[in-house]
């Protein structure tokens, strides 16, 4: 099937610029998604469902830096304003009107904390544009693998969720599979953290009984029964957390843990 | 006809009211502390968070059985207090049910008093059962949960069936009293019709029934007020400002600190100029810290925090840290906050809570500095913390637990560069590389290489 496919050259602002155009949304990449092995596939898939819905967007490219903001909540505010200052006056130059991320870490920082620093753009976060594309019959969900009748349980991120109040977006996004949609008891505003959140990230845990992924993952692969199943993430960080923990279980091959733009873009056929 | 038991009665109420203004006094001072923060926008925003979550007790009803329990306490406390205003009118003036012309509002009034005040003893007794013999973890535990925190708790709950018993006590006597004389019995008690008679047919120990217990119910009272703020009870009257200057934004939205913004935008741009610094009374420029230290530099928003905090424990319960076994507790961040505030500033009258600090084995090792961070919070607290807002989402009295850990980890990187080895190796690859781990920048876009997608025609 390679002569139905196509390779996509993906647009930057700098290109964009050059060429007198400005595109509809800046996709804002993050870290994770540029370098972190697993979660570049996310990356990949959310341009694959760009380019599929023929959205007019671009991407920073090695113009991008840290949002700064886990040095935010590490406590090292100057660090952080260094980060955001210097984005801002790049993203100010390409006037950036509209950004989507795939990371609620970004989506959080850059929505709330970069306009008391002068960086005022509309911030969504990929759930919520995906939902969108879906209710806007953009992305029809079908052609690809099928995921009636599948168990996926949804793993709110903190970013998203308490931070933000975005619970529905990604289970409506989720609910477009068509799949068994199970909740975990802690769920929504009530959702417990991976772990990961606040810098823990880039630390080892403090001294305790258990690490806080294990307890999250427990919940989530009782939730999901015997057999296999999904959990489904909206966070990079969510994702390494859930995926160590499946691991550590040793259930990685009958529980896959996913985040929601690759499962679209696995069930519209992008990434076969 | 005003009697020397309406002047002795007027001279203790004067003096309870007083002392608690005194305390109340106190306790503003202390919050005064705090640094400033202007949290005068939205009212009406404020005004509906109040009704909904202070008022309508929303967040307790995340959890069934002590929503309900609480309630009956909560809606008792709410409409004894009317029949607690008739007594002072009756105790000043030498009235008798000064209210009963209301008529069938005073019949339904005292009806639902009754009802209400049974149901207080039934919550009460059954909190006491969860705190004591249940040992509901929340409540039961914790490294926070000392000797004086459980006392406290016991001691409401016990002086709380006391005061409704002392009221029915009153009734009863009252009622028998009219019933014998056959005049007509203003409102309505259920409750008290079916005890009537368990103090006996004599006027005259009827009579001192009645008084001891019309006594025994205002001193309570009083003295319960003046209780109020040495105890986590205080959150009776605190609950409600403290909701209405909540937090309106995002949880997600840490606070920006302006100054570090200017000493930023000064390096990149020489020409920049920074606006002139605050000057105190005798025209020093004000120098403050970056992060917390000590309670003067939380807000005072984040010290009335402590004085609202009823140490429930649901924030704690909830704290994927605690839940692990890790050191932080959101509640004793809180907690602490109060106990240094008050052994830095004013404490009151009854009792100064840091007395009750009992010695023990103890996982939290503080050291003797005389500050909030160290003598009363260690740093593997504030680095356990993963800024999920958990707690912060759980807290029915809107206390924003995160913020002071916040504010307590900046000042320790910004102030003293006491991050963990890992965390400051994740700072210079921002610094470096423009992100928290140690790729190069000029990789960043490498996962754009070979995607595909199926083509349209």
């Amino acid at each position: 099937m390679e002569e139905n496919k196509r390779l996509v050259k993906v647009p930057t602002m700098a290109e964009m610029a050059a060429n007198g155009e400005e595109p509809e949304v800046l996709f804002w990449v993050g870290c994770a998604g540029s370098f972190d092995d697993r979660y570049k596939r996310v990356t990949r898939s959310f341009v694959q469902i760009l380019e599929h819905v023929g959205v007019k967007y671009a991407v920073l490219g090695t113009e991008e830096s840290c949002t700064g903001e886990p040095a935010k909540r590490a406590g090292n505010e100057f660090l952080f304003q260094m980060q955001a200052i210097t984005n801002i006056e790049v993203l100010n130059a390409y006037n950036v009107k509209k950004i989507v991320t795939a990371c609620p870490h970004c989506f959080n920082t850059l929505k709330n904390e970069y306009p008391d620093l002068g960086g005022n753009y509309e911030v969504i976060h990929h759930s919520t544009f995906l939902q969108q594309l879906i209710n806007e019959g953009k992305v029809k969900v079908q052609g690809g693998e099928a995921f009636k009748g599948k168990r996926i349980t949804f793993h709110d991120s903190c970013y998203l969720g308490r931070a933000n109040d975005i619970y529905e977006a990604p289970r409506d996004v989720l609910a477009a599979l068509d799949a068994d949609l199970v909740e975990m008891k802690r769920s929504r505003a009530n959702g417990l953290c991976c772990g990961a959140g606040g810098a823990q990230m880039f630390k080892e845990p403090e001294p305790g009984n258990k690490d806080i992924n294990i307890e999250r993952t427990e919940e989530a692969l009782a939730t999901l029964g015997s057999g296999s199943g999904v959990i489904a993430t909206a966070c990079p960080f969510c994702m390494v957390m859930m995926s160590d923990g499946v691991k550590n279980k040793e259930q990685e091959e009958s529980v896959k843990v996913f985040d929601i733009a690759e499962l679209i873009a696995q069930a519209e056929g992008l990434s076969k | 006809m005003i009697q020397l038991e309406n002047i002795i009665f007027l001279i203790v109420a004067g003096l309870g009211i007083g002392l608690f203004v005194w305390q109340i006094r106190k306790i503003r001072k202390n919050i005064l502390m705090g640094r400033d923060v202007d949290l005068t926008d939205n009212p009406s925003e404020r005004i509906n968070k109040t009704l909904l979550v202070a008022f309508g007790q929303q967040k307790m009803f995340k959890r069934m059985l002590p929503a309900v329990l609480h309630l009956f306490v909560y809606v008792g406390f709410l409409v004894i207090n009317i029949e607690v205003i008739e007594i002072l009118i009756d105790g000043v003036f030498a009235t008798h049910r000064v209210l009963a012309f209301l008529g069938p509002v005073y019949s339904a009034l005292m009806f639902i008093n009754e009802i209400l005040a049974a149901l207080v003893i039934i919550a009460c007794v059954i909190f006491l059962w969860r705190r004591n013999v249940t040992k509901v973890p929340r409540l039961a535990s914790g490294v926070e949960m000392r000797a004086w925190p459980k006392l406290d708790a016991n001691f409401i709950l016990i002086t709380e069936i006391v005061l409704m018993f002392a009221l029915f006590a009153f009734n009863i006597a009252g009622l028998k009293l009219v019933q014998m004389e056959g005049g007509e019995v203003a409102g309505s008690y259920p409750v008290s019709q079916m005890f009537v008679n368990i103090f006996g047919d004599n006027p005259t120990s009827l009579h001192i029934i009645e008084r001891v217990g019309w006594w025994f119910h205002i001193i309570g009272i009083l003295a319960f007020m003046n209780y109020l703020p040495s105890s986590k009870h205080f959150h009776i009257i605190m609950a409600f400002p403290n909701v209405y200057y909540s937090k309106l934004l995002p949880k997600g939205k840490f606070t920006t600190n302006p100054a570090i913004t200017h000493e930023i935008k000064a390096m990149l741009d020489p020409s920049y100029q920074p606006p002139a610094p605050e000057m105190d009374a005798e025209g020093n420029p004000i120098v403050q810290r970056f992060g917390a230290k000590d309670v003067e530099d939380l807000t005072w928003k984040q010290l009335m925090d402590s004085y609202t905090c009823t140490e429930c424990g649901r924030c704690t319960s909830v704290c994927p840290a605690n839940i692990t076994g890790k050191l932080l507790s959101p509640r004793k961040i809180v907690m602490d906050t109060r106990d240094r505030m008050e052994e830095k500033g004013e404490h009151p009258a009854i009792f100064a809570p840091n007395h009750y600090k009992e010695l023990g084995v103890e996982r939290v090792e503080t050291t003797d500095e005389k500050t909030l961070l160290r003598g009363y919070i260690t740093p593997e607290e504030l680095w356990a913390c993963t800024t999920c807002n958990a707690c912060v989402e759980s807290c029915p009295v809107n206390i924003d637990q995160l913020s002071t850990i916040m504010d307590l980890r900046r000042y320790l990187v910004l102030e003293e560069s006491a991050a963990p080895a890992s965390v400051n190796a994740m700072f210079t690859n921002i610094e470096n590389n423009g992100a928290p781990w140690a790729f190069s920048p000029s990789d960043r876009f490498n996962w754009a290489e070979d995607i595909y997608v199926p083509s349209k025609n």
